[in-house]
């Protein structure tokens, strides 16, 4: 088993799975990602988030939230806020 | 070591058999390959057996004497061998080596899976059972999720798209729809393919091997004693096994397989045959990936090229190298344990001529590629017409 890592990370590839094992067939569908973390290993791991724009791609990278049950969490980086959102939504000139 | 000759092939069909045991199946396989060679079960010396995960599937261990003594062997070694999907693969490398060392002179080598029993999740979770559980298991990894992530780093670093996935799964359907023995002998568009419900995004159902029970046997003799038997044996001309890390995440480019990338240059090598001069290939498509990144490690096209080859009809039947002539796991089925043995029986059948509405017009030279897990076994096997 990897060492519990608590860096954050780069993803090298991932995967939606609609089609889950028995036992993880309560999380479906789930995020599944192999990481390259700043510490340097390599690690497959779940991504958090269910909504499209938590979805990460290659290259994107990632935070560590936890580990659990020998199984580390990441979760994308700098999501944009909701309140950065309506920031940037263009203002009507008045 | 001496030549090896196959002088007999049988396989059950492929498919969904819910009154048929596992061992009815080996025995049927293993009858149907015995009296392709004009022998008795008596003069057997030694069997091996391929099977993955018999006693998760069905409950029962000890299967090679359990199979053994049903096919009418008695009192000879015989023995399981387990390497995933490789299994059966394995069990042919053991058995062609013992006759190669002039250890016996006729040997039965086999493989066998009863898989429709049990329902979806629980046959993805014993397949899981094939990669590292204290890792990638752990997490969530699945065989259909290991090869999506392949197959999303080799679009991301060669272009491949999911039209020429799909390519492959079109092609396979169109193949096993001519096979008589095929799981699922159906003709499957682009636009369906490409519309599958998805399993482990980028891959569809349409990109996936299916759920099949089946078994395969061949039998194998020094060459010199072949025509006592038949006229219409099939010389080996090598097998190679090798092996790597079974965690994909261990692999620092996971694109390429280098068990495959071995087997086949140790294969080429003791063949004295080069890949230009296979004329046919079973290659292991458990995921329409799989096809792609083997055409590339086994040398018929360069890294990164499979996708577009398959797309343009490279590996069709009509094409310059036909590739999973029988259908392939995709169509034909994927009883894991039958499949490596199974691969070996259609490059035979090709290669004799016996193909029927499959035949390829170039059928000398021929190779079959069985792989395990994500890629830490693999055994390539090159045959050619007597």
């Amino acid at each position: 088993m990897p060492a519990p890592d608590s860096s954050d990370a780069t993803v090298y590839t991932e995967t939606i799975v609609h089609s889950p094992p028995e036992q993880y067939a309560a999380d479906a569908p789930y995020q599944l990602a192999i990481v390259d973390t700043d510490d340097g290993a390599r690690l497959t791991v779940r991504i958090l988030g269910k909504e499209p724009h938590e979805r990460a791609h290659i290259g994107d990278r990632l935070s560590f939230v936890e580990e659990r049950d020998g199984v580390s969490y990441y979760r994308k980086s700098a999501l944009p806020s909701p309140a950065e959102e309506f920031s940037e939504t263009p203002r009507p000139l008045v | 070591m001496r030549p090896v000759a196959i002088i007999g092939i049988g396989k059950t069909a492929f498919g969904a058999f819910p009154d048929r045991d596992l061992r009815s199946l080996a025995v049927e396989a293993v009858g149907h390959a015995l009296t392709d060679a004009n022998l008795p079960a008596a003069s057997v010396e030694a069997f091996y057996l391929g099977n993955f995960a018999g006693p998760s599937f069905v409950g029962q261990n000890h299967l090679a004497p359990y199979i053994g003594t049903a096919a009418g062997f008695t009192g000879i070694p015989c023995t399981r061998f387990e390497d995933a999907c490789a299994s059966s693969g394995s069990a042919f490398f053991h058995a062609w080596q013992s006759v190669a060392a002039g250890v016996y002179d006729i040997v039965v080598a086999a493989g066998v899976e009863k898989m429709t029993s049990q329902s979806t999740p629980r046959v993805t979770e014993i397949l899981a059972g094939a990669g590292d559980m204290s890792g990638e298991g752990r997490a969530g990894a699945t065989f259909p999720a290991l090869f999506a992530m392949i197959a999303r780093r080799h679009m991301h670093q060669y272009g491949t798209t999911r039209e020429h996935l799909a390519a492959v799964a079109v092609k396979n359907h169109s193949n096993g729809a001519k096979n008589p023995l095929a799981h699922m002998r159906k003709v499957v568009t682009l636009d369906q393919a490409l519309a599958g419900k998805p399993i482990a995004e980028p891959l569809t159902v349409y990109d996936c091997s299916l759920i099949s029970d089946g078994a395969a046997a061949v039998v194998i003799v020094p060459a010199y004693r072949a025509p006592r038997y038949t006229s219409r044996s099939v010389r080996v001309c090598s097998v190679a096994q090798t092996s790597d890390y079974v965690a994909l995440d261990s692999k620092k480019d996971i694109t390429c397989f280098p068990a495959v990338q071995s087997a086949g240059q140790k294969a080429y090598q003791a063949a004295a045959v080069s890949p230009k001069e296979i004329q046919l290939a079973e290659l292991h498509d458990c995921f329409t990936i799989a096809e792609i990144v083997a055409s590339e490690d086994l040398g018929f096209v360069p890294k990164g090229q499979g996708g577009p080859w398959a797309a343009a009809g490279c590996s069709a039947l009509n094409g310059s190298l036909p590739i999973n002539t029988s259908g392939g796991l995709k169509s034909k089925g994927h009883p894991v344990g039958a499949t490596g043995v199974g691969q070996i029986c259609d490059v035979v059948m090709q290669l004799r001529g016996d193909a029927g509405e499959r035949q390829v017009a170039r059928h000398q030279v021929g190779l079959a590629q069985n792989l395990g897990g994500s890629g830490a076994t693999c055994v390539v096997t090159i045959l050619k017409a007597a």
